[in-house]
């Protein structure tokens, strides 16, 4: 960028903690079509909120899930429904080492 | 510069057939890919198997490599001989399919840069629109820096086209605002810093993906710390005060009495920042202490006579 630039610290904001999320932004934030988004909406992999796709509302949550299932399609070639198992998998899996941790001995200090 | 055996990565034998060695990439991406695997190492590997996939799977690159000989060692110092690859000629192709980002400088040495991607991947959608495209990249900030909010340069390389039409790699340095209670796979938002937007138009945004920097004691799951904490035999028993590093400084931490390995003492809330704090864990690994003088092992024996301990029967850890 240009020379005067360089000095100033840029301000950035984390996304996944906003609310909400129009079907534009997503596609913005994880660089992929809309008509994309809409072919992951119909698996199921992420739930915007509203009926129609330009009253959909994703949360931030959502970009996680459509970056890690854009990378799951272009590196182990998977379709849209594969990436969708993977990622329920991938949730399970969380869930389970989650509990294994508390029911595994835990004190408080 | 070392020498890479591709095959060695790949886990196949020289003379395996192209379908072999799709087969054994496939299998090997799944196993490595990092949004998948639990591996520690898994990205390094995930990118040496598509580098190394890149050269096998083309039949130009593969037979150009085969012709180095199969005297060559992993890791030893190798220098292309002259000329070596006269009468190849390399087609760009398309890129290793993995998420390869930057390959060895062997690879480069021997095949160039040529199409492969650099470490800025570009979205392809939306041709030529006024604004320019967001991009998109993935940056690697310490711990600490979620932990505290920091400022850090970061260094961007992206493509162009230069002046004489071809492209070429440039840098692009940033000073950038980590926000405190960043996690491990977020994105953080830089309005306006993407590439330029043509004729006067408006920049896209840029969009970092944040990664912690691997560290020696810490690693972090989600909002969660963890440090494996090495205790003495006497310590986990009878129970001690032991100073404990935290990524924000030194603390004292109780270990209770009869403690075995494994056991995880919380710190509440001291996990990264957030609204939602994570909890801080020390994980006990009990560390035996060795016995080299004749009063260390006489120490020991002393030690067994007081017990009547079968680790066996008693089931050990557990009882």
């Amino acid at each position: 960028m240009t020379r005067e630039k360089r000095n100033n610290v840029f301000q950035s904001e984390i996304i996944e903690t906003r609310r909400e999320m129009s079907l534009s932004d997503l596609c913005e934030v994880c660089t992929v079509t809309s008509e994309r988004v809409v072919q992951l909406v119909d698996e199921g992999l992420v739930e915007p909120e509203g009926r129609e796709p330009a009253e959909w509302r994703f949360s931030g949550r959502s970009v996680r899930r459509v970056v890690v299932a854009e990378r799951l399609s272009r590196d182990l070639r998977l379709n849209a429904a594969g990436a969708a198992l993977v990622l329920e998998l991938l949730d399970e899996v969380k869930q389970l080492r989650q509990r294994l941790n508390r029911l595994e001995e835990t004190d408080e200090s | 510069m070392e020498f890479k055996d591709y095959y060695q990565v790949m886990g196949v034998k020289r003379d395996a057939t192209q379908d072999e060695i799709k087969r054994a990439y496939r299998k090997l991406a799944r196993k490595y890919h990092p949004d998948v695997s639990k591996e520690s190492d898994a990205e390094q590997r995930f990118k040496e198997v598509g580098e190394a996939y890149a050269v096998l799977k083309d039949p130009e690159k593969r037979t150009a490599y085969d012709q180095l000989g199969a005297d060559w060692k992993k890791g030893q110092d190798f220098r292309p001989p002259p000329n070596w690859d006269q009468g190849f000629e390399f087609h760009g192709g398309d890129s290793a399919g993995g998420g390869a980002e930057e390959f060895s400088d062997f690879f480069e040495t021997l095949f160039g840069r040529g199409d492969f991607r650099g470490g800025f991947t570009r979205a392809d959608h939306g041709s030529f629109t006024a604004r320019g495209e967001d991009t998109y990249a993935k940056i690697v900030v310490d711990l600490q820096d979620s932990y505290l909010g920091a400022t850090r340069s970061v260094t961007l390389k992206h493509t162009e086209i230069g002046a004489d039409g071809r492209p070429a790699v440039r840098n692009r340095t940033l000073s950038v605002k980590i926000p405190k209670g960043v996690r491990s796979g977020q994105h953080i938002r830089l309005a306006k810093q993407g590439s330029a937007g043509a004729g006067g138009g408006e920049s896209g945004d840029l969009f970092l993906e944040i990664a912690f920097r691997p560290h020696p004691n810490f690693h972090v799951e989600g909002k969660d710390v963890y440090l494996n904490l090495r205790v003495a035999p006497w310590e986990a028993e009878l129970g001690a005060s032991v100073k404990t590093s935290t990524p924000t400084g030194d603390v004292d931490l109780t270990i209770p009495p009869h403690s075995k390995t494994g056991r995880k003492l919380r710190l509440k809330g001291r996990g990264l920042p957030g609204k939602e704090p994570g909890d801080f864990y020390a994980v006990l690994q009990i560390a035996l202490p060795r016995a080299e003088t004749d009063d260390q092992k006489a120490a020991y024996r002393e030690f067994a006579s007081s017990f009547d301990f079968d680790p066996r029967r008693d089931g050990g850890d557990r009882q």
